[in-house]
């Protein structure tokens, strides 16, 4: 009880250690969503609309990546990133940076493969039209990716609870760093492990109460969307 | 913009659609000429569908030829089509009327006024900002008919407009094909509705199991049917 009190306590007045925390958290997973999309979903939407040999095996693989272990691309990152990695000159190991390409990494193939099942529906629905208006493939692309916006909402969602729920890969490659790199998730692991239950709980609410803000913010854009929009 | 040059008329010469063994179409030589609405006719499977998104361009022949003002290969400049099922655009009537002036490179300094022009002529003024997939199917009918004559066609092709439509609804969407084509569009509709095809046709032409059965002038089709299938259709009797 008394743990659950002063976790409360710890959210309510803003402690600034735990705010750092959760400001951090949502600046990763974010920036990390914004390119998962910026990659994702251009590459979902030429799946859906390109025909070449080997596309059906690409699908495969992308559906297989969304069932990728965290810890694995954390290792991948990792060894990429470290000093003597192919990338290791930039320095990012162990830096927000080296979170955000982890996560990038983690949260593409799932908005690139919820976008080409999204994409594909609506072309079947669109494709006799668009084609009797003779709509070049690049403003094809644009179309279909701008009316489905509303439905994209659900694999950004997916994405960003893909990316604000995981542990293994930011701890691998960001190193749970006090002030730097520590981000709920990674946070919550730690102080559990120490006995620090307060911080865990407070974290753990915290971030309960972000995801659930969000979906419910994005649920309400939708609706709001599909209502003036059709 | 107006394309150059006209895409009428249609000739169609010893044209086939195959599908593995099925012949959707199968030889069918008839000239689509300009005047008053050419109107095809048949039971379902006859190969009515087919034989519009031929001539939209949407289905290559797999044998024979298909020419628009005597060019093959044309792009679809001068043409548009309705389907029986129009997809509406996710966004609102108006919308969906300004992204077909867009696709056909209409002066953009026109197309708030053409927008309202055509959304007039098909009875939707009012309507501009309603989500079009919220509209009735009558009236998504009405705004298919509005986005295919944003092309500015002189050959459009209507796959049962008025499938499923009350009369109410059936009338409206007459009345704007006859006022359409009373502005020397030429008009190719397919419909199950015999009435229909005397009120609407200039000819008719009656489609059985992918061949072209009869195609006539619409008097002389319904007083002096030549085959025994149109004497049959005619009388009410089912082709299968």
């Amino acid at each position: 009880m008394d743990t659950d009190a002063s976790a409360l306590h710890l959210v309510l007045t803003g402690d600034p250690g735990l705010y750092a925390i959760v400001l951090l958290s949502l600046v990763v997973s974010l920036t990390a969503l914004a390119f998962a999309a910026l990659i994702g979903i251009p590459l979902g939407a030429a799946l859906a609309l390109v025909r070449f040999p080997g596309r059906e095996v690409v699908i495969v693989v992308l559906n297989a990546l969304m069932g990728l272990p965290p810890v694995v691309i954390g290792l991948a990152v990792f060894l990429l990133l470290s000093r003597s990695g192919p990338l290791g000159s930039w320095g990012l190991l162990f830096t927000p940076q080296a979170m955000i390409i982890a996560q990038t990494i983690m949260v593409a193939p799932i908005i690139a493969a919820l976008t080409r099942q999204t994409i594909e529906d609506l072309w079947a629905e669109y494709r006799d039209e668009l084609t009797a208006m003779n709509v070049g493939p690049t403003l094809r692309i644009a179309t279909l990716i701008w009316d489905a916006r509303f439905s994209l909402v659900t694999a950004l969602l997916a994405g960003f609870g893909r990316a604000a729920a995981e542990v293994g890969a930011i701890i691998i490659v960001g190193g749970n760093i006090d002030g730097f790199t520590r981000t709920m998730t990674t946070a919550i692991a730690l102080e559990t492990s120490k006995g620090d239950l307060s911080l865990a709980i407070g974290l753990g609410m915290v971030l309960l109460a972000i995801i659930v803000v969000i979906n419910a913010f994005a649920w309400g854009a939708r609706r709001l969307g599909e209502h003036f929009a059709g | 913009m107006r394309a150059p040059s006209s895409d009428v008329p249609v000739e169609f010469e010893d044209v086939s659609v195959l599908v593995g063994p099925l012949a959707l179409l199968d030889g069918i030589t008839m000239r689509i000429a300009p005047g008053a609405p050419t109107v095809l006719i048949g039971p379902n499977g006859a190969g009515k569908t087919t034989l519009l998104r031929v001539a939209m361009g949407l289905i290559a022949p797999s044998r024979g030829r298909v020419t628009w003002a005597g060019r093959g290969n044309a792009p679809p400049g001068r043409r548009a089509i309705v389907f029986q099922r129009p997809a509406m655009l996710r966004r609102s009537a108006a919308a969906n009327i300004r992204y077909a002036l867009a696709a056909a490179a209409a002066p953009r300094a026109t197309r708030s006024e053409r927008i309202a022009d055509l959304l007039a002529l098909v009875g939707l003024s009012g309507l501009e900002r309603r989500p079009a997939r919220r509209l009735s199917g009558g009236e998504q009918q009405r705004l298919a008919l509005a986005r295919a004559l944003a092309r500015d066609p002189d050959l459009l092709l209507l796959d049962e407009p008025t499938a499923s439509l009350d009369p109410a609804a059936t009338k409206a969407i007459e009345d704007i094909v006859h006022s359409v084509a009373a502005r020397g569009v030429k008009v190719v509709m397919s419909t199950h509705d015999l009435g229909q095809a005397r009120r609407m046709g200039g000819d008719v032409a009656l489609l059985h199991r992918g061949r072209l059965i009869e195609h006539a002038p619409v008097t002389e089709f319904f007083a002096m049917p030549k085959t025994e299938e149109a004497k049959r259709f005619i009388a009410g009797e089912l082709l299968v």
